[in-house]
């Protein structure tokens, strides 16, 4: 579950706290680095490969891709950032905002979309980009690197390329910050609680 | 976010469903009667809908936070408006009815199109071709359009306060697109978005926080406007500073506790304006002697061109429409580049769908 969602979805009076370290920054790092060897490996370079991030957890790790994607490969693969608030399916469920304005300077068609996100958790949130792409043409193919995956899918997506696979418990929280992966709970404060 | 100030439905009179549920006896009319209703009865009571059902029918109640709420949620929707195919998914499945027992197309269309865009259905009604000349009562116009399962409901009528009466009928949620001389606020947020557009442009993308420290004059018929009202709620909740500007026969009769100036002197303020903006003079309105003629009120209050050559070189125009060219405005100066008018009317569909969006779509119930 990206930043994303917890930012419209978290309760008011609720509050993350963090339970156990998975992952350091370094690691964080390590694994960014692979994930870029391993896109320019599938794609045998970086022809036609275009880098796309989710709003909003997703866009800092895009952005170092393609970064660490220049350095590894000499060339600047163009780089979005995508919000999929009104593509999700659970609009009129449950508080659904854009955090921020889609930025897509390019057009994907017959481009290999390289779709980034901190945490894959249920799919849902990939399925409303896939359906958000399909909107603006027909990219070549898309592929999805995530960071960590968690499990609990709802829906028949996988990811390409994962910085880590972390099971975890449905109700625990995964945030992921250039500092590490952390796993916590979501937790009432006292204040919520009635608790003086 | 549970939008600041939206009004819920906690003012409607008991339904049928309360009658059921109902404990208290106060109302337990279905109770008297049948002391069990039985399964079948019960579903058949049950109202299935979303409970907090949220309008929008006055700026006031949205208040600050909500305006800037829907000013960003703008943003994302005039990026939808920019792609190739302009249409997101949003609202698939719902049902948005038009209701306009007053003449309009450009409030009616741009509503329609907003919805369109978000995927919903669209119903519309228009009086003249309705049920409606035949004698039907606007409850039972409404209450008919709400029973076929719609979800929102865009209203204009010539009563003031109408609006806020069907909101006490229908189960949707009721959008005031215009009533009487009472408001017009999807009229005043796009006024504001424009303002807020103009201002970014400006200032090289910088997004402003508000309208703080603008001078905006709103010039024209103050008294029978429910454009004017909109706003100068609006603007002045987003810091702004109003000037009305009216011959005195169109002014209201009291400005108390509207946070304003007035003046009858367009030229004494015309050098210190922002913004100058231009109400439709309601020709229909010349019967009641309130003009003396409409070449008159264009000689003192129309913009003309040696009037726009002496606002501020920055300063914007904008118009609600339709513009009755020679008369508010001369037809060279409606050209010139200072002119929002049809950004205005590109901005409605874009703002109106961050009002369907936000009442229909963010869940924030």
């Amino acid at each position: 579950m990206a930043d994303r969602e917890r930012g419209s979805t978290r309760p008011s009076g609720r509050v993350f706290v963090a339970r156990s370290q998975v992952m350091d920054g370094d690691e964080v790092r390590r694994a960014l680095v692979r994930i870029a060897h391993e896109i320019v490996e599938r794609n045998r370079g970086l022809l036609g490969v275009v880098v796309i991030g989710l709003q909003t957890g997703g866009v800092w790790l895009a952005e170092r891709l393609v970064t660490i994607l220049r350095e590894i490969e000499g060339t600047a693969v163009p780089f979005g950032t995508i919000d999929v608030a009104f593509y999700r399916d659970d609009i009129g469920l449950r508080p659904v905002l854009p955090e921020e304005v889609t930025d897509l300077p390019f057009d994907i068609t017959g481009r290999t979309v390289v779709l980034v996100d901190d945490v894959l958790f249920t799919g849902r949130t990939v399925r409303a980009a896939l359906e958000a792409f399909a909107a603006r043409g027909r990219a070549g193919a898309v592929q999805l690197a995530v960071m960590v995956d968690r499990g609990h899918r709802e829906l028949p997506i996988r990811p390409d390329f994962v910085g880590k696979n972390l099971p975890t418990r449905r109700d625990e929280l995964v945030e992921v910050t250039e500092k590490g992966v952390t796993i916590g709970d979501l937790l009432t404060t006292d204040k919520e609680r009635g608790v003086r | 976010m549970i939008a600041p100030g939206m009004t819920t439905s906690t003012g409607t009179p008991p339904r049928p469903t309360d009658q059921v549920s109902d404990t208290t006896g106060a109302i337990g009319v279905a109770q008297v009667t049948s002391p069990r209703a039985t399964a079948a009865e019960e579903d058949f009571f049950v109202d299935h809908r979303v409970p907090a059902v949220r309008h929008l029918l006055s700026i006031a109640d949205l208040g600050r936070d909500g305006i800037l709420e829907i000013m960003r949620l703008s943003d994302a929707f005039a990026e939808v408006s920019e792609r190739p195919i302009p249409k997101v998914p949003a609202l698939r499945g719902r049902t948005v009815a038009t209701v306009f027992m007053e003449p309009s197309t450009r409030t009616r269309l741009s509503f329609e199109t907003a919805a369109k865009r978000l995927s919903a259905d669209v119903m519309t009604f228009t009086a003249a071709t309705s049920a409606a000349v035949k004698g039907e009562s606007l409850r039972d116009t409404v209450e008919t359009i709400d029973a076929m399962g719609i979800d929102a409901m865009v209203i204009r009528h010539h009563s003031s306060g109408a609006p806020l009466r069907v909101t006490n009928w229908v189960g949707a949620s009721v959008i005031n697109a215009g009533d009487g001389t009472h408001e017009h606020p999807t009229q005043a947020l796009l006024d504001c978005f424009t303002i807020r557009e103009a201002l970014t442009a400006r200032h090289d993308g910088e997004v402003p926080a508000d309208l703080k420290g603008l001078r905006i004059a709103v010039v024209g018929d103050i008294k029978h406007s429910r454009v004017a009202r909109s706003n100068v709620l609006a603007f002045s909740a987003l810091g702004a500073q109003v000037v009305l500007v009216a011959p005195p026969t169109l002014m209201p009769a009291s400005l108390q506790g509207w946070p304003v100036t007035a003046t009858g002197d367009l030229d004494g303020v015309l050098g210190e304006l922002d913004v100058i903006y231009l109400l439709r003079i309601q020709s229909e309105r010349l019967g009641e002697v309130l003009l003396p003629s409409l070449d008159e009120y264009h000689w003192r209050y129309g913009l003309t061109r040696a009037r726009a050559d002496a606002l501020d070189k920055d300063a914007l125009v904008m118009h609600p429409g339709p513009m009755i060219r020679g008369v508010e405005i001369s037809p060279e100066v409606a050209d010139l580049p200072a002119s929002l008018v049809t950004r205005q009317v590109r901005n409605g569909v874009i703002v109106r769908m961050a009002v369907l969006f936000h009442l229909l779509g963010s869940g924030a119930m």
